[in-house]
């Protein structure tokens, strides 16, 4: 379970995780935020299937992504704002249409 | 009886791995992360089609090359357990322009003349290469299709023989540049950064670009000089490559790899966005699709190159026991210098015949 090491000063907003509600400290990035919320899959590798979520922390390892405003994001490297709608990647087919 | 291998790449490490296979002591001097590494920034290709339209017995290297390759794969995964991610499905390139590919088609024809007719590529036009790869796009007016090519993901490659020549007893040295060379009839020093001094009865100069600071010394002339290759490589995707091509391949792992650029800039290996910009424009004038996949990494890499192009394989003039080889054609030769060169490298009478390839050919 991941936890926040100090209390923040920052304000307490919302965004969504397909659809569901999730509440976080300003400041945080979305991958921090999810992995606080007890998300640890966010997303099925579009190769072999297997669940991927959040690993280095620091943009370099891809495996946290997700799609923001149609875009296919690395979860660490940006921060929650209130009303943010982030969703699962979603599976393509071969001709990279979305499933 | 040991040789000294001045070079840790694709090439030194193929080269050792063979030396051992047939019972000699190898050491390997590699350089440090500091250095220009080919084998860690190169495409993977195990490629024939269109190599060696001035030079058939380049032609026929590479073929021999590729053809060893599953054998050899076959070898490697058995000694390290390290599968190599071979494909041999044949290599397709991809034409926007119906004067080029005419053009490409008939230097190819004249190749197949020149190397006794057993040459197989086919020329498709837009529709029947549609057959074989459905997801081109329409600016793609057609293209060449080649059972010959191949592809191997070349870190694993080698990762592999990085493995299979210690596993062998190789001496593998890492993290110290050569700075210096002592030479007599089969009696050779190399000194390193660090002061060590390595002592063998032969010696190979496959350092890459590193060999132009070391050949003088050796009565080599090295006439090489870096080329800058950009390469960029996109988010996984499933699997919907079935061949590669010169510029575009899937890896195993299911990026797509785009490349690569030619740049004479000397020794300059970082990327421009005008560069990058350009390659990814041509990855998706031929899959369009690719247009709403991200990229995830771009890197740039210095290619090896002699002045027309092809490698060059070279016994010292000077000291017996010598040898140079370098080549930008690393992955794909990985078998030949594996498999033929070490009987080359101990000047054996049934070794090879690789005079097309030696320095000489740029003598004036």
């Amino acid at each position: 379970m991941f936890r926040p090491l100090e209390t923040s000063n920052s304000s307490a907003i919302t965004f969504t995780f397909d659809n569901q509600p999730v509440t976080a400290i300003e400041g945080m990035t979305v991958a921090a935020a999810l992995l606080a919320s007890g998300y640890k899959s966010l997303r099925e590798t579009p190769v072999s299937g297997q669940a991927r979520g959040p690993f280095c922390m620091m943009g370099a390892c891809f495996d946290c992504l997700v799609l923001i405003d149609d875009e296919t994001v690395q979860a660490c490297m940006v921060q929650v704002r209130s009303g943010l709608q982030v969703s699962r990647v979603p599976r393509m087919n071969k001709a990279g249409d979305r499933l | 009886m040991t040789t000294i291998v001045v070079g840790g790449g694709i090439v030194g490490l193929s080269l050792a791995y063979g030396l051992l296979v047939q019972g000699r002591k190898v050491i390997v001097l590699d350089g440090t992360d500091e250095d220009f590494r080919a084998s860690r920034g190169n495409f993977g290709l195990i490629w024939v089609q269109g190599k060696g339209f001035n030079c058939p017995p380049y032609a026929n290297w590479s073929r021999q090359a590729a053809t060893l390759w599953p054998d050899y794969a076959s070898d490697l995964q058995k000694q390290t357990g390290i599968d190599l991610a071979l494909s041999q499905k044949g290599g397709v390139s991809y034409y926007t322009n119906e004067a080029d590919l005419a053009g490409q088609i008939s230097k190819l024809e004249s190749l197949r003349s020149a190397v006794g007719g057993d040459y197989p590529f086919e020329m498709l036009d837009h529709a029947a290469l549609k057959r074989l790869v459905p997801e081109i796009g329409p600016k793609v007016i057609g293209g060449i299709y080649s059972p010959m090519d191949g592809h191997v993901n070349p870190l694993f490659l080698l990762r592999a023989l990085s493995l299979a020549v210690r596993q062998m007893g190789g001496d593998v040295r890492t993290g110290n540049s050569v700075i210096d060379v002592k030479a007599a009839d089969h009696d050779f020093t190399a000194v390193l950064a660090n002061g060590d001094h390595v002592t063998g009865d032969a010696l190979v100069l496959s350092a890459g670009l590193g060999a132009l600071e070391l050949g003088g010394k050796l009565g080599f002339t090295t006439p090489i000089r870096p080329q800058q290759g950009q390469v960029l490589i996109t988010e996984k995707l499933p699997h919907f490559m079935n061949y590669a091509s010169a510029t575009l391949r899937q890896v195993n792992e299911g990026g797509v790899q785009i490349g690569a650029s030619e740049a004479e800039i000397g020794f300059d290996d970082a990327e421009d966005m005008a560069t990058i910009a350009g390659l990814a424009r041509h990855a998706v004038d031929v899959f369009p699709h690719l247009a709403r996949v991200k990229l995830v990494r771009s890197w740039a890499a210095l290619r090896i190159m002699s002045p027309d192009g092809l490698p060059i394989y070279q016994h010292s003039p000077s000291y017996q026991g010598a040898s140079f080889v370098t080549c930008h054609s690393g992955i794909t030769l990985s078998t030949v210098h594996a498999r033929l060169l070490p009987d080359w490298l101990a000047k054996e009478k049934t070794a090879v015949d690789l005079t097309p390839f030696s320095e000489r050919r740029f003598d004036v």
